[in-house]
């Protein structure tokens, strides 16, 4: 039973070619395709023909295709309580308390490399393997488990592992960590995989058309919780009043579009205030911070602060080209981080990434 | 590996007398039976032959019977063709809450038609009270509709004593029959029925052919338009070789049901007793007394029945967390959760469902592996700890 694998099958081309490729060297498969969300749950936001989004009947379908394919075990397991538990209200929680969440993070550290484990500990499977752009590494010298970028740049998905703890790491396989995507496809056009011409994923799985403001208004009617009406206003820095908006929510830091107010230079969202339901808003530069906070910092390939200071690379959202930073400790688990130089839009939650090169040393959550 | 069927009340294969006489009435029995010629009378006469032998297993009149596509159809049929036919007054229905989706969905649909429709509880047994069924009756109640024996757990209805209270109050009585025909005697002159719901792969026939038994002088209407066949009440060529197998089913059944029965319920018990006696934290859930033979639906606590369900067909045991028609629904069952478990209780039952080919060696085979997997599922890092030790 030991030598079993638990993958986890999303339809999509990356975990099905995963999939091919563990059954071509001869591992025993059971292929799990996760049911997280009912795209047809919100009325409001339901789109039946979207694309690109988990869990449709037709990514079912296509997972289940692809495992008849492959002659391997496989099964649909109901995770939707837990997603919309850890995932969902979170996610909903921090765009009301004017953060920009990363629901991805929170999929893989409660659902993915959690309870999607302990699923395979249940089939008998020692490891598990994903289709994501990283790969996972063990330091020979130490014994700790690294997490390394895939060596696709533009692929690479470690911004959202910085979450997995050394046990996750030791069960883990990330097969498509050393491949770029056009050779992703090769390999599934080569493996007869039926969905290797299938479009790649986009976007935030659980929201269509990336319109989270209307997911979370299609929520809260859902959950028949009437909001006090959001509604505020538009400041300057300087606190003079340029407009109104109906909801901190409906803003992230360093957007530009959709501010609705008319000026010489261009707006940029500088911060939301959910107390006030104020939006501050300014001019490109006044975006540039130098220095943040990282919270709840999970360390991986380091066991922690090496020395005090200590140099690295820190990427604050996933399109972020990581810049050179300085890293002291700010207390428990907490890590603060001065950039060589300013960066754009240091955004409230979402993650502050560390690396060495390729390394990913450690992340946490920008306060 | 070898794979075990113990899922029963999802399906049944198809027995190898059906298959016998089925396989050469695909090949030669072709005719359209409303057809005037040797060909449709053929197939005419294999029709309502098929017609004498349902009849026969059910204690019905052979015109009688009215074939559909299955239980499903026939559900449909009886609850919106009596509902609909109804005289404007009778806008009322009574049914409970441990139905089969196709009887519950039936009544949905009623409702956004305008009717009124009581959903009777059930207590712990799972048993219906006859008498929650009366006082939910009102002057004008057209119809009540109430299962034979549940899908989930087994436990069979007080479905004669609950007709006659209907007709007292002057409605007509469904009963949903699919998991009782071929599992417990019935007699449609005894329950007293006015309709009664009969599908045939519960049955070894195979899917897509069912059956409404529809006692004569029973005002039921159409709900699909075409031809006049079955009366008038069906339209739509019949499904013949369909229809011979599910006669043939219902032959065998009349011939053997009581010794297969006996059969069943000794493995079920034996299955039943072992998988108590070898794991801690588990139990039967609902009545034990009033039960068919053949079912057994049990709790395994702290753990997932999904898990479970799979854990088991990786070791060649098929089973079910209940009915196969809300498998992958994120709703533990609505049967369960009628019956007071809670939902963590619910999550974590699965229903044993025992058949024709079932023997005591399978069985004792399926206690090991279900005391080996509950004993490895319940070892890995339970569920109400696991979530604290996460760092995020």
């Amino acid at each position: 039973m030991s030598k079993r694998i638990a993958v986890a099958m999303s339809g999509g081309v990356d975990s099905s070619t995963v999939a091919a490729m563990l059954v071509k060297e001869g591992h025993e498969i059971i292929g799990l395709t996760m049911q997280l969300w009912n795209q047809r749950r919100l009325p409001q936001v339901a789109t039946e023909n979207a694309t690109g989004r988990c869990c449709s009947l037709d990514d079912v379908y296509d997972a289940r295709h692809v495992a008849e394919q492959l002659g391997i075990s496989y099964y649909v397991v109901n995770f939707e309580d837990r997603f919309e538990k850890h995932v969902v209200k979170p996610f909903v929680e921090e765009y009301l308390a004017g953060r920009t969440p990363i629901p991805c993070t929170l999929c893989n550290n409660f659902i993915k490399f959690d309870q999607f484990l302990e699923m395979a500990d249940g089939v008998g499977a020692s490891k598990i393997a994903t289709g994501h752009y990283a790969r996972v590494t063990q330091d020979a010298a130490t014994g700790r488990w690294h997490l390394r970028r895939g060596v696709d740049s533009g692929k690479d998905q470690t911004y959202f592992l910085f979450g997995l703890t050394q046990a996750q790491l030791s069960r883990t396989l990330f097969p498509l960590g050393g491949l770029n995507k056009p050779a992703v496809r090769e390999l599934a056009q080569s493996l007869g995989v039926a969905v290797a011409a299938k479009p790649d994923s986009q976007e935030i799985c659980f929201v269509p058309n990336g319109d989270y403001a209307a997911f979370i208004d299609a929520y809260f009617a859902e959950q028949g919780i009437a909001r006090e009406a959001t509604h505020g206003e538009i400041v300057t820095a300087g606190g003079r009043i340029v407009g109104e908006h109906s909801g901190v929510h409906r803003f992230t830091v360093g957007q530009r579009k959709g501010i609705g107010i008319a000026a010489a230079e261009p707006l940029y969202v500088i911060a939301t205030d959910p107390a006030t339901q104020r939006v501050v808003v300014g001019a490109s530069e006044d975006l540039m911070l130098a220095r943040l906070t990282a919270r709840d910092v999970n360390w991986i390939s380091w066991p922690g602060l090496p020395s005090i200071p200590a140099r690295a690379e820190v990427k604050i959202r996933n399109r972020h080209v990581a810049a050179f930073a300085t890293l002291y400790p700010a207390g428990e688990n907490r890590v603060e981080v001065r950039f060589d130089e300013p960066q754009r839009a240091v955004t409230p939650g979402q993650a502050a990434v560390f690396y060495d090169g390729d390394l990913v040393l450690g992340g946490g959550w920008i306060e | 590996m070898p794979h075990f069927y113990f899922d029963h009340n999802a399906t049944t294969p198809v027995s190898p007398e059906v298959m016998e006489t089925l396989v050469p009435c695909l090949a030669e029995v072709y005719g359209n039976p409303s057809s005037i010629h040797h060909f449709g009378q053929a197939a005419k006469q294999r029709l309502e032959s098929a017609r004498r032998q349902l009849a026969e297993l059910l204690g019905a009149q052979p015109n009688e019977i009215v074939f559909t596509s299955g239980g499903t159809e026939s559900d449909n049929l009886a609850i919106l063709g009596i509902a609909r036919n109804a005289r404007g007054e009778r806008k009322h229905a009574v049914t409970t809450v441990i139905e089969h989706p196709a009887v519950l969905g039936a009544f949905a649909q009623l409702e956004r038609e305008g009717v009124e429709v009581t959903r009777v509880p059930v207590g712990g047994s799972g048993v219906v009270d006859a008498g929650d069924i009366r006082r939910a009756l009102k002057p004008h109640t057209a119809l009540v509709s109430v299962m034979h024996a549940n899908n989930e757990t087994g436990t069979v209805q007080p479905v004669a004593e609950i007709a006659r209270i209907a007709h007292d109050g002057g409605a007509l009585m469904h009963v949903d029959g699919v998991q009782a025909v071929g599992k417990i005697p019935v007699d449609a002159g005894t329950l007293g029925a006015d309709l009664y719901t009969v599908s045939g792969h519960k049955l070894y026939a195979p899917k897509g052919v069912g059956a409404l038994y529809v006692r004569k002088g029973t005002p039921l209407g159409s709900i699909t338009f075409g031809g006049r066949h079955e009366r008038e009440r069906r339209p739509g060529t019949e499904n013949i070789p369909g229809i011979v197998a599910l006669g043939r089913a219902a032959e065998w059944m009349r011939e053997n049901l009581t010794e297969e029965a006996a059969r069943l319920g000794a493995l079920r018990d034996r299955l039943e007793c072992g998988i108590l006696a070898r794991v801690p934290a588990s139990g039967v859930n609902g009545s034990v007394a009033s039960r068919t033979p053949n079912t057994t639906n049990i709790h395994f606590d702290d753990i997932e029945g999904e898990a479970l369900v799979i854990a088991l067909d990786l070791r060649g045991f098929a089973v079910s967390t209940g009915a196969a028609c809300s498998s992958g629904a994120v709703q533990p069952s609505h049967v369960l959760i009628a019956m007071g478990l809670s939902k963590e209780r619910a999550k974590a039952s699965i229903r044993f469902s025992l058949g024709r080919a079932n023997d005591a060696a399978q069985v004792d085979a399926l206690i090991e592996a279900v005391a080996a997997s509950v004993e490895h599922l319940r070892r890995l890092s339970p569920v109400n700890t696991r979530l604290e030790t996460v760092h995020v």
